[in-house]
């Protein structure tokens, strides 16, 4: 299924697309596993983390998931067999969440055609500014890569030029000035934002950074076509709570016709 | 008084490969406002004279060009001058960058700043232009730094900053500077982040350096004052990130006769141990804290954590226009173990009754093996960086140890 598509099931269903987030390795490699089989139900599109020991976007519940994996030895070749395991279990778009410098140790060419093959549909590099590293954009879409890239509430409307064009999987778009983690509610302002990236793409636009119960998945449905959800399932998890309960306030949250 | 006018970095803020702007998007607008207000007050009179008056007053400057006449003789060789940026307010060559960012700052109307610090000498440097100019402080450490700097944590906060201790990751500057970056990412708006290296994205590295290259054109006069010519046959100065060592060579480093340039990394443990911080002797190019440049990082690309006794130098990466100076031979970048700045320690101390701080003391290691190689009408200035008061303690206990190590092997061996 192309992304294109999984948005717009979504929206025939009448409802904004669920994008979960799931990080390899964590809690290990089984756990992750088993964790990607209960959030694979309510997924439309899913984003698979690559663990990294210095990812400044996060907040700190990721960064303690990351932490955790890679004390769990979890390696670049265990997260290509992870996509390759989840790619057996769905053909829902796969986008990989990463940070520039584990691309870079691999070699973007060889990093780039590894995740292909094994199954991913695209790229999200929240250090990556696409007009940082042009020709890197450009090797992942010649290796049959989507790109993903973020805005947030400071982008200019030059920003939005710029970026908007190299996002063709979909936009990701921050909700705060801030890092991941779940907040209570989402800022005023998003539907101007979104509403802004639009004159520059027809992508679809995803809200993420924040999203973790009914109300604020309801603020994003309004805004946006689809809501990324993290930090909120895996501090479920660290808790010792089941993630389907999360998942389920989130996806009635994400229903339109409440709001219509 | 004016700031130099460099050819590097180019519009992109590259150094050639190195530099940029690897940073979330959140901060791109930031990061051309900044560029756009530097580039703006770097040519204004108004902010340059401001500028120069504080560093004059407050910072004490022009820091002296010492002939260190004992260390010469000892040696036998070239003759050195020791660039004493330890006599500046606060210890250390850092009050130069941090001055001219809180000018800065204020000028862009914002009331709150941002730091990282590893030693604590950036922080206390920030902590006291913070309170200089009014500014609301808040200083990021990792926690083993706060524990091992605890009375630099006390100065912060006697100066009226809040310190920020990090528990995440290897809990040292590496990790303080995510954080930092982190806090900015969500106040961005109104907090301005002081970078304490020429690390960093576009335009960190070109505004330290150019605030710190007034040690290497003092330099400059003074040597043609004492020496009868501006131009050194060498100048050496330690790395870690690098702000001291850009400070005294950028003036140097464009212009056609150029004299040696030494940057001088802590090897800590040696080459193989995996403990060191030789970012340019063992590292590769990746991209950290929003720059590209060399790094340490293993074959997945995770950043490995660095080692020195020099809490200031136990940084995984270094400045982008260092990089390119050792991409094109500009200048060398040599090892000195933590053995041998222990030993560059004392001998400062003993020959000349000056404590240089662990960093500038491997400058002073590396220059007692290059001063004995050259002529007696060579000339060698070294950057002594920062003094020594902060690290007696650690010295002390480094010491002790080894003395007890040395005693107990001296037993064993009479067992034997």
């Amino acid at each position: 299924m192309t992304t294109r598509e999984a948005f717009e099931r979504a929206a025939a269903e009448g409802r904004a697309a669920l994008i979960p987030y799931v990080m390899a390795g964590y809690p290990d490699a089984t756990g992750a596993l088993e964790l990607l089989r209960r959030v694979l139900p309510f997924a439309d599109v899913l984003e698979i983390g690559l663990p990294y020991s210095d990812p400044l976007g996060d907040g700190p519940v990721i960064q303690r998931a990351s932490e955790q994996a890679l004390r769990q030895g979890t390696r670049q070749k265990d997260v290509l067999e992870f996509v390759r395991q989840v790619r057996t279990l769905t053909d829902k778009p796969l986008f990989v969440m990463t940070y520039i410098n584990p691309v870079i140790a691999a070699g973007p060419e060889r990093f780039f055609e590894a995740f292909r093959s094994a199954g991913a549909t695209g790229l999200i590099l929240p250090d990556l500014p696409p007009d940082e590293d042009l020709a890197l954009v450009e090797k992942a879409h010649a290796a049959g890569l989507e790109t993903t890239f973020l805005l947030a509430p400071t982008s200019t409307d030059a920003r939005i030029r710029t970026v908007a064009p190299f996002c063709t999987g979909f936009v990701y778009t921050v909700s705060v000035t801030g890092v991941t983690g779940a907040r209570d509610r989402l800022p005023e302002g998003l539907p101007e934002l979104v509403q802004r990236i639009k004159q520059h793409t027809d992508a679809p636009v995803a809200i993420g950074f924040g999203i973790s119960s009914r109300s604020t998945a309801a603020q994003a449905a309004r805004a946006a076509d689809g809501a990324v959800i993290a930090s909120a399932l895996i501090r479920a998890h660290e808790e010792g709570r089941a993630v389907e309960p999360v998942l389920e306030e989130v996806r009635l949250g994400l229903f339109r016709q409440a709001s219509v | 008084m004016q700031l130099p006018n460099y050819p590097l970095p180019d519009s992109r803020g590259r150094y050639g490969d190195f530099g940029g702007r690897y940073v979330p998007e959140t901060l791109i607008p930031a990061l051309e406002e900044l560029t756009a207000a530097y580039l703006h007050f770097k040519h204004d009179p108004g902010f340059l004279e401001e500028y120069e008056y504080y560093l004059k007053e407050y910072v004490g400057r022009p820091t002296p060009l010492y002939f260190a006449e004992n260390l010469t003789r000892h040696l036998g060789g070239a003759r050195i001058y020791l660039k004493r940026e330890d006599l500046n307010h606060t210890g250390a060559h850092k009050i130069n960058n941090t001055l001219g960012q809180a000018l800065l700052c204020k000028r862009m109307g914002k009331r709150r700043v941002i730091a990282e610090t590893g030693a604590g000498q950036h922080g206390v440097s920030v902590a006291t232009v913070a309170a200089l100019m009014g500014l609301e402080c808040v200083v990021y450490q990792g926690a083993e730094d706060v524990r091992r700097q605890a009375l630099n944590v006390f100065r912060m906060r006697l100066l009226g900053a809040e310190v920020r201790s990090v528990e995440s990751g290897t809990k040292t500057l590496k990790d303080a500077t995510n954080e930092a970056i982190r806090d900015w990412v969500t106040n961005v708006r109104d907090s301005f982040y002081i970078i304490g290296s020429v690390v960093g994205p576009h335009p960190y590295p070109a505004m330290a350096r150019d605030f710190q290259s007034v040690v290497g054109e003092e330099v400059k006069q003074q040597l043609l004052a004492k020496e009868g010519r501006a131009t050194p046959d060498a100048v050496i100065a330690c790395v870690g990130g690098g702000s001291n060592a850009i400070g005294v060579f950028a003036p140097f480093a464009y212009q056609e006769e150029r004299p040696r340039l030494i940057g001088v990394e802590a090897a800590g443990h040696g080459l193989t141990s995996s403990m060191h911080a030789l970012s340019i002797g063992a590292g590769r190019k990746g991209v950290l804290h929003g720059a590209m440049m060399y790094l340490l990082y293993d074959e997945d690309g995770q950043i490995q954590p660095a080692h020195s006794v020099s809490a200031g130098l136990d940084y995984p990466g270094v400045g982008p226009e260092h990089s390119y100076f050792a991409e094109r031979g500009i200048a060398e970048y040599v090892g000195i173990t933590d053995d041998e700045a222990l030993e560059g320690f004392k001998l400062l101390a003993r020959l000349e009754g000056i404590l240089p701080a662990l960093e500038s003391a491997h400058a002073i290691a590396y220059a007692a093996k290059l001063a004995p190689e050259m002529d007696p009408e060579q000339v060698i200035v070294i950057n002594l960086s920062g003094r020594g008061d902060k690290d007696v303690v650690e010295v002390m206990r480094v010491l002790e140890e080894r003395r007890g190590s040395r005693a107990e092997g001296q037993v064993s061996q009479g067992v034997a």
